[in-house]
């Protein structure tokens, strides 16, 4: 039986012993998989970890707060070449990182302003004009980019008698798994409730004292921030960089990712960083139609799944939990 | 000193004056009653006192300070609490979470608590919001998502929303408006309750006159965004004028 018996009870992360039981086996299994995985499936598991920081960065904005934003390859940029121009002036990893996440949540509140003012389809836009003005700033200004050869970036470090490979794996594994507790803890805690009030009926979180200007531009913040870390995770990752990996197809597949995987949930965002991941390495032979292949899901899932695979994965489990009844 | 006093308040619409020169005050645990008719300015009136719209003219001090210019979280954190006509909850959340949010100003609030899982403040306040789900009788919706929830257990949450804010006033805009008889009544019961136990001063529009003439010490009547009259319920009633501007000409 899982009766609740206090109050702290509900406030518990992992609330049935068997939901704890499968998140450990995931994580353990995903600690071995270097081992026993070959190269190209540590290269998928690294590129979704550092992906899937990213998508829940977004997801936090535009799936709790409700604000809709197209700029967020412009957080990446910032925080690739921001991280790229910190490691060669040889700070270490860490505080590189960290520079490169404030970075992008310093422009994140930036383009937050406009938000105070504009909602919806309006909002979109100017996050839109945002991304692409990145985009041609670091494009023609050969200084930020790095010219014409792009920025190269040196690769995360072989640790503890691992390759190359694996210690990068293990260090995005790593934090992924900080950023997915990270966000599960803020969007449960006064502030995720915050921003969801804000998404469902701004006039009332208003007059319950909700700051909206505090509360939208945290949420801009932070979602830049995580998009920030994912650029320059995402810069190490490929120790190369240069402003056309940053243009505005980047931003739909990121903002394709959150709307898959399921608006407003945190596993909705991981799986949604898999599936950009995964649809064009398993349609690599038909890369023209990767993007048509994004588009159908789209459609279908804006009708049959409005809350994206999360939302199927919910009624799965929901199923197996109430089986055999329904 | 008066709990609320609003001074020659006009608002201005372009060319519609929704109100004006509207002067009344309430004192500390009144219940003052608005009514008028359809469009009488009535809910523009709530709007200026809780922030949402900004006067054209005119003053509304609370507790001797004003309002005017002041965001509504601003004057939420005054300690001023608010319902709204078409009910405006926050629908994705549970019903718990709604009223929790009501709480959302008594949190001491840090960033670092949030990420870290330190939910010290959330028990606390839990307790608050506990009371009031007994008061109010929603043990039974406590997790329901409030767009599941019948329509008088929304009203009623969004009753609890403005109560765990102990505010020193309540606006209630249409509290009993679309329930039954029933329910009507037990939202009449839970007016004064509200009253004696929290000691809210509560300004209340409400177009059941039955309903509003038992609960209020006194009336504003509104009509054209102006001011008809004032007074006790039965003075009102009496009032030639505003017998004229809800039946008509006799």
């Amino acid at each position: 039986m899982n009766l609740v018996e206090s109050y702290k009870d509900d406030l518990k992360l992992i609330e049935k012993p068997w939901t704890g039981c499968w998140i450990t086996m995931t994580v353990i299994a995903l600690l071995l998989l270097p081992w026993f995985g070959n190269e190209h499936l540590i290269y998928m598991g690294t590129l979704i970890f550092i992906v899937s920081v990213g998508i829940m960065g977004q997801n936090i904005l535009i799936g709790y707060t409700g604000q809709i934003s197209l700029g967020q390859a412009g957080f990446l940029a910032i925080g690739a070449f921001s991280f790229g121009h910190m490691a060669q002036m040889g700070l270490p990893i860490g505080l590189a990182l960290l520079g490169a996440g404030c970075m992008a949540a310093f422009f994140g509140v930036l383009v937050g302003f406009p938000s105070l003012r504009l909602k919806g389809p309006y909002l979109a836009i100017v996050t839109l004009g945002f991304g692409i003005a990145v985009y041609q700033t670091f494009a023609s200004f050969e200084v930020l980019s790095g010219g014409r050869m792009g920025l190269v970036i040196p690769k995360f470090p072989a640790l503890f008698g691992l390759t190359r490979e694996a210690s990068m794996y293990y260090f995005s594994l790593f934090l992924g798994i900080a950023f997915t507790l990270a966000t599960y803890n803020l969007i449960s805690s006064y502030m995720g409730r915050a921003f969801v009030a804000i998404r469902d009926n701004d006039i009332a979180a208003e007059v319950l004292g909700v700051n909206l200007t505090r509360y939208k531009l945290l949420s801009f913040a932070i979602s830049s921030f995580y998009t920030g870390i994912h650029g320059a995770m995402f810069a190490m990752f490929m120790g190369f960089i240069d402003p056309q990996m940053f243009n505005f197809s980047e931003s739909l597949i990121i903002f394709v990712a959150v709307v898959i995987g399921g608006l407003a949930s945190v596993e909705g965002a991981i799986f949604g960083a898999a599936f950009v991941i995964l649809v064009p390495q398993v349609f690599s032979g038909y890369k023209e139609f990767v993007p048509v292949i994004f588009g159908v899901t789209v459609i279908f899932i804006m009708i049959f799944e409005p809350l994206g695979l999360a939302g199927r994965w919910f009624k799965m489990r929901l199923y197996y939990r109430n089986w055999p009844f329904r | 000193m008066s709990l609320l006093k609003v001074d020659k308040l006009t608002v201005q619409f372009g060319g519609i004056k929704a109100l004006t020169a509207i002067d009344f005050e309430m004192e500390e645990k009144e219940i003052l009653a608005i009514i008028g008719p359809n469009g009488a300015g009535k809910t523009t009136l709530f709007n200026c006192v809780s922030g949402v719209y900004h006067p054209t003219s005119g003053e509304i001090l609370f507790a001797g300070e004003s309002l005017l210019g002041l965001s509504p979280d601003r004057i939420a954190q005054r300690g001023i609490g608010r319902t709204f006509q078409n009910i405006r909850l926050f629908n994705n959340m549970s019903v718990l979470d709604n009223l929790m949010l009501g709480r959302h100003m008594k949190f001491q609030r840090n960033i670092l608590q949030a990420f870290l899982r330190i939910r010290k403040e959330e028990l606390l306040h839990r307790e608050k919001v506990e009371e009031i789900i007994d008061f109010l009788d929603l043990a039974a919706y406590r997790q329901a998502r409030v767009i599941d929830c019948p329509y008088g257990v929304q009203k009623r949450v969004e009753l609890g929303r403005a109560i765990v804010m102990e505010p020193k006033l309540l606006l209630l805009d249409e509290p009993v408006a679309g329930l039954t008889v029933e329910e009507k009544n037990r939202v009449a019961y839970l007016v004064t309750e509200m009253r004696g136990r929290f000691g809210f001063g509560i300004l209340l529009i409400e177009h059941d006159l039955r309903i509003v003439s038992r609960l209020a010490d006194r009336m504003v009547v509104l009509n054209f965004g102006q001011k008809l009259a004032e007074g006790n319920p039965a003075e009102v009633q009496r009032n030639p004028e505003v017998i004229r501007a809800y039946v008509g000409e006799g």
